[in-house]
């Protein structure tokens, strides 16, 4: 489903991603892991497509597609939908018009026609009451004045209302505590299925304990030094990053 | 000075043409032009005008209109799609063919000046001129020597009148550039509760200046809300001098929804003289290609226990140039009073541009004022972020423009301008954008 190959990836001159290489398939969970600066982030922004990021080799391809050349909207109509670490705050636009808009426009794009609002109703009921959030939520300004907390379940209902192909969660254990991760993580775990993959980029093993990844990649300095299963993750907890640099080198 | 001339000519070759009128009208149009002849236009070395050029007016020839002839298809279509009383002045003419008075309910009167002069000029001569004198500025100095029409609306004591009165005022494209030089006086009485609506629009084509004097009397617990659709043409030029007069318990609420026009300038000013008298000026201003949209507003605290609450928001893209200036004065030992007043502006451009001076007179103790004023850009990471739902840039960047405004126009509670604003404001949204459907969506979710 995607495919990342040698990507190098430069941000103001300074070299980041050095030589990246990733394939996820549908219905795989995947946690890529390692230490802060390690590029991270790096991958999902430009897998999503912000500014600032230069390509200067290799290619990432989704379901066949060059998702480089791909507007950022084009990418999330095609199902490739990243969960921010750092949710933006969106005045004065309410919560409720953006998820319609959104998934109007991912349907649009799919030549669906657009959902009739009682639909879009029950869709969104169903999902508020599973992330255990207030319909009050809704009539808010996306992000505006929530909490860390608020702001992470929020991305995975957006998550939850836009059924992507593939989900990009950039640390979205960060700034949880233990009751908001088991909704988050139960969030997440409701979206795994046979068609779908996930993506969690995370620098603690915690978040794993709630969601069992399939694959387990460890990134150092730009590149992936290790993969393997579960197992591994606990094994970075036991023995910290520093360990597998050193077997790596 | 000959641009001065030039008017003082148009002026004269007029009355030869006008027929006798009252003597006080003579003595006020005399007076008026005096005036006018002793200032000439504002400059920019007047501190009331340091950001606006009128030579674009003055140093024009303008025409007076002869008649009021449009054609009912063209007026149709620029006609607010609103059940309301209407009276229409084309050119600053009074078309009978385009308003609609009759049936009018007991307790109001909505009339053309000149009608309201033949019937009873003295009932006139008092209160026109009283709040807006040939002293405000040059511009009321030449709209008082060329004064001709109007509108006059009187509410009866307790009158209560369920559908707005609108009063649209239209701008032809002309043979050659025409002004006009309209009166607008309200008088609501006691207790009497309306909706005003003064529209101005017109043809694309359009190269014409609107010089109106309005004058709104609210006489003790009187309720007037006050909207003004500026959607002149682009290359009109529009100057309008406001003021409002209340009494105790009076209410006046105004919406200044400024779109068009390619010169345009707008003083409001409140006299808040009784005791529980409220003012709320809520302004939009939008601006694009070379606009020029200034607003003045000034709100007279003279009174102890009065309230004032003004919210402007600034729009501008391309090269368009914004001006707010508001005063907010409290009277000596006016105390317990409010005061609040915020500016906010978008800027949509690199290029466009925002003169804004907020200003607080205070001399009284006990009182609660503030005043801010902010110029910003649209958030780009906002704008990524709704890009990152799919939602096309475009859009992301109209919706969010909107939002900015959303104070102002969710204080907007009639449809039909509300619409015509976002459009101006947003562009055609797509049809999935519209909100019809949320909010019944979301009043349901929360049964």
């Amino acid at each position: 489903m995607l495919e990342v190959k040698d990507l190098h990836v430069t941000v103001d001159g300074n070299e980041i991603l050095k030589g990246l290489s990733l394939s996820i398939k549908a219905g795989e969970v995947h946690a890529l892991m390692g230490p802060n600066g390690a590029g991270k982030s790096t991958l999902s922004a430009v897998i999503a497509g912000k500014d600032g990021y230069e390509v200067t080799q290799g290619s990432v391809t989704f379901e066949g597609k060059d998702v480089l050349e791909m507007e950022i909207e084009e990418r999330a109509q095609a199902g490739l939908l990243l969960g921010f670490q750092y949710p933006v705050e969106i005045p004065g636009v309410k919560n409720i018009y953006l998820l319609k808009a959104a998934l109007n426009a991912q349907r649009v794009a799919r030549g669906e026609s657009e959902i009739p609002a009682p639909e879009f109703m029950k869709l969104i009921k169903e999902h508020l009451n599973f992330m255990k959030m207030d319909p009050s939520f809704l009539q808010r300004a996306v992000n505006e004045g929530f909490s860390g907390g608020e702001k992470k379940r929020n991305e995975i209902l957006q998550m939850l209302v836009l059924q992507p192909k593939l989900a990009m969660l950039d640390e979205i254990d960060s700034g949880l505590d233990i009751d908001a991760m088991k909704v988050v993580a139960d969030g997440v775990n409701s979206l795994r299925n046979q068609e779908r993959a996930i993506l969690l980029v995370t620098h603690y093993q915690r978040l794993l304990d709630y969601i069992v990844p399939d694959k387990v990649h460890v990134l150092v300095d730009g590149r992936i030094v290790k993969s393997g299963d579960a197992e591994l993750a606990k094994e970075l907890e036991a023995n910290g990053y520093e360990g597998i640099e050193e077997s790596a080198a | 000075m000959s641009e001065v001339l030039t008017f003082l000519e148009t002026l004269e070759a007029r009355s030869q043409q006008r027929a006798e009128e009252p003597t006080w009208i003579a003595a006020r149009r005399q007076a008026g032009a005096a005036r006018f002849e002793a200032m000439g236009f504002p400059t920019r070395r007047d501190e009331e005008w340091k950001y606006t050029d009128v030579r674009a007016i003055s140093q024009t020839n303008f025409a007076l209109a002869e008649n009021a002839e449009f054609s009912q298809a063209g007026a149709a279509a620029l006609t607010l799609p609103i059940d309301a009383y209407r009276l229409t002045l084309v050119d600053g003419v009074f078309s009978a063919a385009l308003s609609d008075l009759d049936s009018l309910p007991q307790g109001v009167q909505i009339l053309p000046l000149s009608q309201a002069l033949s019937e009873n000029h003295e009932a006139v001569g008092g209160p026109l001129g009283r709040l807006t004198g040939v002293e405000f500025s040059p511009f009321a100095a030449l709209n008082t020597a060329f004064m001709e029409e109007g509108a006059v609306v009187r509410l009866a004591p307790g009158t209560v009148v369920e559908k707005p009165i609108v009063l649209q005022f239209l701008s032809r494209a002309n043979t050659k550039p025409t002004m006009c030089h309209p009166r607008v006086l309200v008088e609501a009485a006691g207790r009497s509760e309306a909706t005003l609506i003064e529209h101005y629009t017109g043809e694309a084509d359009a190269q014409n200046f609107t010089n109106v004097v309005g004058e709104y009397m609210l006489d003790r617990g009187a309720i007037l809300n006050h909207y003004k659709l500026q959607e002149a043409p682009l290359g009109d030029y529009h100057v309008a001098s406001m003021h409002v007069e209340q009494s105790r318990d009076s209410r006046y609420s105004s919406y200044n929804l400024n779109l068009g026009g390619a010169l345009v300038r707008n003083d409001l000013i409140s006299d808040l003289n009784g005791k529980g008298a409220e003012a709320n000026f809520l302004g939009l201003f939008f601006g694009q290609g070379r606009q020029h949209v200034d607003n003045h507003t000034k709100v007279n605290h003279n009174a102890p226990l009065t309230f004032s609450n003004e919210n402007y928001k600034g729009i501008l893209g391309d090269r368009a140039h914004g001006v707010f200036n508001g005063k907010v004065f409290v009277k000596r030992d006016s105390q317990k009073i409010e005061g609040f007043q915020s500016n906010q502006n978008l800027l949509l451009s690199d290029r466009a541009h925002i003169d804004a001076k907020p200003e607080l007179e205070i001399y009284a103790d006990d009182v609660k004022c503030s005043h801010g004023t902010t110029t910003g850009r649209l958030d780009e990471e906002a704008v990524y972020a709704m890009r990152t739902r799919g939602v096309d840039e475009a859009t992301a960047r109209a919706l969010l423009t909107l939002a900015f405004a959303g104070e102002v126009l969710e204080a907007v509670t009639l449809d039909a301008i509300s619409e015509r604003v976002e459009l101006a404001v947003a562009g055609k949204l797509p049809e999935r954008f519209n909100l019809t459907g949320l909010v019944e969506t979301a009043s349901a979710l929360n049964e």
